[in-house]
């Protein structure tokens, strides 16, 4: 085992408590705990919010998928990013005048309805559930990967940090700590990848889509992980999980039939096997799923006007979007110098391996792979930080009734209470596809926020009973098409295609939903809402 | 120095209490200017002027948000329509890779830019509407 991996982890996970900490000589009074006071400039704002987004998906997933899929998933990022272009469009500025602080607020803002308010409070709970347990199932991964520990330990330990930190610190400290880990994230992918260019130069730039198909670089074993069949030159061999079968260098690697990956021309080039249709739903839910992930716009109200809310969001999309250029090339490099993962399946691993396999055992290759392991942890400590902390922040103004007059020790229940069913779900759910949860996170998201926000700060027509129908159908719809996906069996054919992917479909069913049931009920329209549109669209320099 | 003094009603002959503003104030309170007054009120006016607010700033989203549509999301239809697209190479990268993982964040970035520039003026606008000096 790689000797620079376990202080570098005690390293990120000591700074970041001891961020927490600093943050807590602070964080006086609810406000702090809960907002930081709305005092946070825009841009240790952008730069948390960046921190903050940046999950397991993006620092391992994304490169995994490149390398397994090639062109056809650049998507992800592409979506990932764009996602604040359409939160700055639509949402950011008039989000921050609406003056609420969780989606229920503003729910309660814009349309005065107790019944919508708790229809918000059990998406944003669902919503933070579907993604806090894939962060913390990837934290138990790395640490089985890296460390040869055991996958409960990880979870566990990544769990207890994030809630320890939350509680104590509440948002005013995770500010600080995110800002830090997007930092620590960027550095993480960019020093290595200096170097593996520099390595790939010197090897004489090997092709990445050679004519005679991917080869090994050096001689490698392969551990089977699953029965499966092999295609050595045209000739299907069956292998056993457990087998090790070494390689020599330049050696054809063979198709294994239980792990999809796509060779050649379909790797390189564009639409090899995905329908135009799985395509654009990715995209649809990626480009509108970041406006309703609670994590992401609960960090708004921590900006002190909307000016400034829309200079954050602009920081975020060009930090993001920084940040993303570097996965593709992990996945890119890693068809070079780590194509047995091909053979096993776990292309999530290639940024964790890549620097010690391109680089040789040497110490360099040690200390690089031991800083992006610490990025990793970053990522995961980052994002399940922020997620807890919203939905903590629901569960104590919507469950505990704590929004008028609650204490900071309500807050640290509320935070425990958020944080034990998705601990005890990622311990007890250990075989559950992580990258296409996160994915199916946003479509739910997509289906059901994105609508309710984009209509309700546009469009003076939505009434109660036309957002909580179309939040019902839209968001219900994709709930349930979350729950067959990773409960039912495996579909094939068209249902496969709606049900995997749902946003295309989910999307205009809960806009349609809305605007018609809004229509119907315009009797309903709130008596204030020239007042609301007044308050979430005038500067605030007028100080009305 | 001018001042001005009040006499509040029912006080009879016995002015116990007399409230002295000075004139810059007492003026600049005079005329208090009545868009202002119109947004705070809810008057048709102030509902027009918001309306107007808010339709500009939503106009400028869906006019950038086509820009994205038009750049970004007609290429998957462009690479299903026309594959050799995806041979094309630049620099030894091949068009697809170059377009979606590089200049595709430049791209989104510029567009925030000019959403950011164009939306602070629209306010800019409003502001200087209901601010302007209305004699």
């Amino acid at each position: 085992m790689n000797p620079y991996v376990v202080p570098s982890l005690v390293v990120v996970v000591l700074v970041t408590v001891g961020i927490g900490a600093y943050g807590l000589r602070f964080a006086r009074t609810t406000s702090d705990f809960l907002v930081a006071s709305r005092s946070v400039s825009p841009s240790w704002n952008a730069a948390a919010i960046s921190g903050e987004y940046l999950s397991a998906a993006s620092f391992l997933g994304i490169a995994g998928l490149v390398l397994r899929y090639g062109v056809d998933v650049l998507w992800y990022p592409v979506g990932f990013a764009a996602g604040y272009l359409a939160l700055l469009l639509f949402v950011a500025a008039p989000l921050r005048r609406s003056g609420a602080f969780t989606l229920p607020d503003f729910c309660e803002v814009r349309l005065r309805s107790p019944v919508l308010r708790r229809i918000a409070t059990v998406f944003v709970v669902f919503i933070g559930c579907l993604y806090l347990v894939p962060q913390l199932q990837g934290a138990g991964l790395t640490f089985t990967t890296v460390t040869g520990g055991s996958y409960w330990w990880g979870a566990l330990l990544v769990g207890l940090v994030v809630t320890t930190n939350v509680a104590l610190g509440g948002m005013r400290a995770i500010t600080f700590v995110q800002a830090f880990q997007y930092w620590l994230k960027l550095t993480a992918l960019a020093v290595p990848v200096i170097f593996l260019v520099l390595q790939w130069q010197s090897d004489g730039r090997p092709a990445v889509t050679p004519q005679a198909g991917t080869t090994f670089a050096v001689t490698t074993t392969v551990t089977i992980q699953q029965n499966a069949t092999i295609n050595f030159d045209g000739q299907e061999t069956a292998v056993r999980a457990g087998d090790e079968l070494t390689f020599p260098a330049g050696a054809p690697v063979p198709r294994v039939s239980t792990v999809g990956a796509h060779f050649g021309a379909d790797w390189l080039l564009p639409g090899s096997d995905k329908s135009l249709f799985a395509t654009y739903s990715l995209i649809l839910a990626t480009f509108l799923g970041t406006m309703g992930l609670p994590h992401v716009l609960v960090r708004f109200y921590t900006n002190p006007d909307g000016a400034s809310a829309r200079r954050t969001t602009l920081v975020v999309l060009a930090l993001v979007g920084c940040f993303y250029l570097l996965p593709t090339l992990y996945g890119v490099l890693g068809r070079i110098y780590t194509p047995q993962l091909l053979m096993t399946g776990r292309t999530d691993a290639v940024v964790l391996l890549l620097p010690e396999a391109a680089l040789g055992g040497g110490e360099l290759g040690r200390v690089l792979g031991a800083l992006v392991t610490a990025g990793a942890l970053a990522a995961f400590l980052s994002t399940s930080s922020g997620l807890l902390t919203s939905v903590a922040g629901v569960v104590f103004t919507d469950v505990l009734h704590a929004d008028r007059g609650g204490s900071v020790r309500d807050f640290r229940l509320a935070t425990a209470l958020a944080a034990i069913v998705p601990m005890a779900l990622s311990l007890y759910v250990s075989d559950m596809d992580v990258s296409r949860v996160v994915g199916l996170a946003f479509a739910v998201a997509a289906s059901s926020f994105c609508p309710l926000l984009v209509l309700g700060i546009w469009w003076r027509g939505l009434t109660d009973v036309g957002a909580a129908a179309g939040v019902l159908a839209g968001g219900g719809a994709a709930m349930a098409a979350v729950l067959v996906t990773v409960l039912g069996p495996p579909l094939t054919g068209w249902p496969a295609q709606l049900i995997g992917q749902p946003a295309a479909w989910t999307v205009p069913l809960a806009f349609a939903v809305m605007v018609i049931g809004s229509l119907l009920t315009s009797r309903r329209i709130p008596r204030e809402v020239g007042a609301t549109m007044l308050r979430l669209h005038a500067p605030e320099s007028l100080r009305l | 120095m001018c001042g001005w003094s009040v006499r509040l009603p029912g006080m009879g002959d016995k002015p116990a209490r007399t409230r002295v503003v000075l004139g810059e104030v007492a003026a600049r309170r005079a005329t208090a200017d009545p868009a202002h007054a119109d947004l705070a009120e809810q008057t048709p006016v102030g509902e027009a002027l918001v309306k107007g607010l808010v339709r500009a700033q939503l106009a400028l989203a869906i006019r950038l948000s086509l820009v994205v549509v038009t750049g970004l999301g007609a290429l998957p239809l462009l690479f299903a329509v026309a594959p050799r697209v995806g041979h094309v190479t630049v620099v030894g990268i091949n068009l697809p890779w170059l377009l979606l993982g590089v200049l595709s964040f430049p791209f989104l970035v510029g567009v925030g830019w000019a959403y950011v520039h164009w939306a602070e003026r629209n306010e800019q606008d409003f502001t200087a509407v209901i601010r302007r000096p209305d004699r």
